[in-house]
């Protein structure tokens, strides 16, 4: 049995990438590509007569196998199918580090997950509050509602839009400028910002379509989200590379983390760096970018 | 008497001057003598050479039991020669106590089994080993032990009189009347026919087998009529469509991807990696779509391949197509691409086996290699290689120029993932060494980098580019962990395959396997 | 555990096992088959008894037809196939009790 350290309600979150949790071959050791998260999915992946075969191979993979600093995510089954009370038994039981809830479409869809975590929490012995829940928009309903579900819970870190289901709600297909879905994601993307959580975009599903995922990629970072949701390791890179921080961001971060603990120090509130006024305000995204920075490789230092 | 890769060689098979293997390059400055046929003279003008059957070109060189017979292996899978000379020699001449000295064999030759158990062949002499001959041959049926070569090591071993060919068969996509073969311009291509070439020049008889017969004179010529005593025309001597592929496809599989793209970060961390660099990669997934991303570091730094060598195979040639490398030699061909592009794309040539990976000549390709990729079946924490037998013991591969070209490139790297299924790919002991650990330099697994620490120059490189790496022993632990210890496989004593290094020396030998079965105990 | 009904879990895809259980009048009766039998039969075959154990089964025949299945998916394959064998695999079952 593997140990896993208590979850982060807030780490690095560019890359989820969904594997079948009721392939052996694909579960034991996908996190050797070095996404932030892998998504081991007990919804759409599992044929119906296979659920209960599923938990029983997740069980032991979450039990068995060394993810080591990746986070573990499952995605159980709708609130409308006979399956979800026992994959929220088992995700909990295995120490899973959250749960994605599918087609989450209100407030009380969180709440219901949350009452049965606890319960399970409550039954295996696990600390309360450790497992952390993400929510999975797919239907008009619950774009409409995604700031309450954003807000609905302490435990919940992020959201993400699943664009197959939602698109078809919407009578629409993917569209090369991402007209179909730019509302949705907007809608989204200020409720996630509003509850101060994070926000994830769906998966790019043509694999011979590098271009097009790319493109998907860059509008992504350039709306703001913090990550994507994947479908095959050869994704990862990419995505990487674009949420990584140029040079010129990490430099000016840097300056204005030291900058500010200097002048704090001092007691000074308000000050300049290259002639740009910064207060506290600018600290939170500074420190974000030189996180960010770290974990590409990218900078070393150890002002976070 | 234990060897310097510290495997136990019994002593009977040490005669004749026969020594266990004493670490690289130890022949290096001896002398070797080499050996002479005894061929016919065909002085009186002939109009032709061609003979109707395989079973009239037999009896004309004098086919008796107890020869050896020799083949090459350039149809591959799709091979029909050994079968078909096979079938007559023993079917309908009746012969016995056969010898196969093969280039290779592989599935297409399941039926030999047959005539081993049968006790008709006695003896086999190849680089590869598999499918039902493997098991059969793993369940000590063959008579003798096999003796298993590299590339380099069969020519070597012909040239020197240790193998003395009866009569070779040459397996000719197109041939003239009179036994000048090619490997292209008929319907079963193949390509370089490079491992014919010194069976050919050394073999008291010469028997040409083809399913295309042209005008004379067939030039330039791979196997030239000088050497050729009979020609058979037979309906196909092969599969095309497994003779060669339709294309070498680079692997999509992103785990292939994500160890080609480490392998080609530590080659261009070298410093032999710059203008004029040597290089070869074999055809397995990770192997091959290293030239993919050796091709980005190439552009990056705007260098250029001088010259590759090898079985090549589609993008290779595009390399070559593309003016990135300056010259491709070429001793096997893996896909069409390759068999239509050798000896007319310019700068694509052909070359013998003995050119290419003889440790006993003046000078093989292969000492002037800078980097070789290369997989495994096993690689252990002496760096010692497996590519002949699984782990579960039984013959399924072939060391083939694996350790010809890691002897002689400057430096040598294997690419494999560190298990596969609930196999340790990484592990303490090899099931058998093929090629010995002082020949590899780094490993290149999904989990992670390791230098051989008789690299520290090596190590340098990595550390300088910023490359992760790990020791063996660490990837080994990692393997374990994963699928558990595996439990000693149970062997008789009875050898079954000796595995000569490259040199001559032995390097190690196959015993039989005694099979775990439930409630022996 | 009781095996009432014939039932099987898992696919003979490589890194995966199939289980078959039945019941039998006495005993476990094992029968197995691995790709990787010379270097893990024993190792499996402990797995699977030793799992079947934990669940309280002794009256079984066992088919274990295993493509180099690790062993944390071998003890998931037999678990599921009991469970299924007494239409008890859907619902709360025991996790980190007898399932560990």
């Amino acid at each position: 049995m593997i140990p896993r350290p208590r979850p982060e309600r807030f780490r690095l979150r560019r890359t989820m990438m969904f594997m079948n949790a009721q392939k052996p071959g694909l579960i034991k050791d996908a996190y050797i590509y070095g996404c932030d998260s892998i998504m081991l999915d007990l919804e759409d992946a599992v044929a119906e007569n296979q659920k209960d075969a599923a938990r029983f191979s997740l069980y032991h993979a979450l039990k068995t196998i060394d993810y080591g600093d990746t986070e573990v995510i499952v995605r159980i089954n709708g609130l409308d199918t006979p399956h979800w009370q026992e994959d929220i038994r088992v995700c909990v039981a295995g120490g899973a580090d959250g749960i994605r809830i599918a087609k989450c479409e209100s407030a009380q869809d969180v709440l219901t997950v949350e009452k049965a975590v606890e319960a399970a929490e409550e039954e295996f012995g696990v600390e309360k509050g450790r497992t952390l829940l993400m929510a999975a928009l797919e239907s008009p309903k619950g774009i409409l509602n995604a700031y309450e579900i954003c807000a609905a819970s302490p435990r919940m870190f992020g959201v993400a839009i699943s664009g197959g289901d939602f698109r078809k709600c919407m009578q629409t297909t993917p569209q090369r400028d991402g007209v179909d879905m730019m509302v949705a994601r907007g809608q989204m993307l200020i409720a996630a910002r509003a509850a101060g959580i994070q926000c994830f975009d769906t998966v790019f599903t043509n694999l011979d379509d590098q271009e097009g995922f790319e493109a998907e990629v860059l509008q992504n970072k350039a709306m703001g989200f913090d990550g994507k949701s994947l479908i095959n390791p050869k994704q990862i890179r990419f995505v990487h590379q674009v949420f990584a921080p140029t040079e010129k961001e990490i430099r000016q971060a840097e300056k204005i983390v030291r900058a500010y603990r200097e002048q704090s120090a001092a007691g000074v509130g308000v000050f300049t760096v290259d002639g740009k006024m910064i207060d506290i305000a600018f600290i939170p995204g500074a420190e974000r970018t030189l996180k960010l920075a770290r974990a590409c490789g990218l900078w070393e230092g150890d002002l976070v | 008497m234990k060897n310097a890769v510290g495997r136990e060689i019994p002593d009977f098979l040490l005669k004749d001057g026969r020594e266990v293997y004493q670490g690289k390059n130890y022949m290096d400055g001896k002398y070797i003598q080499k050996a002479s046929p005894r061929t016919r003279r065909y002085e009186k003008p002939q109009e032709s050479k061609l003979v109707e059957t395989l079973a009239d070109a037999l009896r004309q060189c004098g086919a008796r039991s107890g020869m050896t017979f020799s083949f090459h292996h350039h149809l591959r899978d799709g091979d029909y020669v050994v079968n078909m000379v096979m079938k007559a020699a023993i079917e309908e001449l009746g012969l016995e106590d056969l010898t196969i000295a093969a280039s290779s064999l592989g599935n297409a030759h399941d039926p030999i089994a047959d005539y081993i158990e049968q006790g008709k062949v006695i003896g086999i002499q190849t680089s590869g080993i598999r499918g039902r001959m493997g098991e059969v041959v793993s369940a000590g049926k063959l008579k003798t032990p096999a003796i298993i070569r590299s590339h380099g090591g069969r020519p070597r071993a012909i040239e020197g009189g240790e193998v003395h060919i009866d009569i070779a068969f040459i397996a000719a996509p197109t041939s003239d009347c009179v036994g000048n073969c090619r490997g292209i311009g008929g319907k079963s291509n193949c390509g370089s026919m490079g491992y014919a070439m010194t069976d050919a020049k050394y073999a008291d008889h010469v028997v040409v087998v083809t399913d295309c017969l042209v005008d004379f004179p067939n030039m330039p010529a791979s196997v030239e009529a000088i050497d050729v005593d009979a020609v058979v025309v037979v309906d196909s001597i092969g599969n095309p469509k497994k003779i060669a592929s339709a294309a070498a496809r680079i692997s999509q599989n992103p785990r292939d991807l994500m160890m080609a793209e480490n392998v080609a970060k530590v080659i261009a961390s070298t410093p032999y990696f710059k203008e004029g660099f040597s290089f070869q990669t074999g055809v397995g997934g990770p192997s091959l779509a290293a030239n993919l991303f050796l091709e980005k570091y190439m552009d990056e730094r705007n260098i250029k391949m001088g010259w590759a060598i090898g079985g090549i195979c589609g993008p290779m040639v595009e390399l070559l197509k593309k003016g990135k490398v300056g010259k491709v030699i070429d001793v096997q061909d893996f896909d069409l691409d390759a068999v239509n592009s050798i000896n007319q794309t310019p700068n694509h040539f052909e070359m013998s086996a003995s050119q290419y990976a003889n440790p006993a000549n003046k000078g093989a390709f292969v000492n002037k290699l800078d980097f070789v990729v290369l997989a495994a079946l096993e690689i252990d924490t002496g760096f010692n290689v497996n590519v002949l037998t699984g782990s579960d013991g039984v013959l399924r591969g072939a060391p083939g120029g694996h350790p010809d070209t890691a002897a002689g490139a400057k430096c040598c790297i294997i690419v494999t993932p560190l298990i596969r299924g609930r196999m340790a790919t990484v592990c303490e002991h090899v099931v058998t060494v093929t090629t010995p650990g002082d020949c590899v330099d780094v490993l290149v697994t999904d989990y992670g980098i390791a230098v051989n620490p008789l690299r520290p120059d090596l190590i340098e490189c990595l550390d300088k580019a910023g490359i992760p790496h790990v020791t063996v022993e660490e990837l080994k632990e990692k393997a374990y962990s994963l699928v558990g210890r595996p439990d000693d496989l149970q062997w008789e004593d009875e050898v079954v395959a000796v595995l000569e290094a490259r040199d001559g020396t032995i390097l190690d030998v196959v015993r039989k396997i005694r099979p775990y079965t439930l409630y022996r105990d | 555990m009781e095996i009432l009904k014939p039932a099987i879990a898992g696919t003979l895809e490589s890194s995966d096992v199939q289980v078959a259980v039945e019941p039998i009048e006495e005993g476990v009766e094992i029968y197995l088959e691995s790709s990787v039998m010379n270097q893990y039969g024993r190792q499996i075959k402990d797995t699977v008894l030793q799992t079947l154990e934990r669940l309280g089964v002794d009256k079984v025949r066992i088919t274990v037809l295993d493509k180099g299945a690790l062993d944390c998916t071998i003890k998931a394959r037999v678990e599921c196939a009991v469970f299924r064998s007494c239409g008890a695999s859907d619902a709360n079952i025991p996790w980190g009790g007898v399932i560990r």
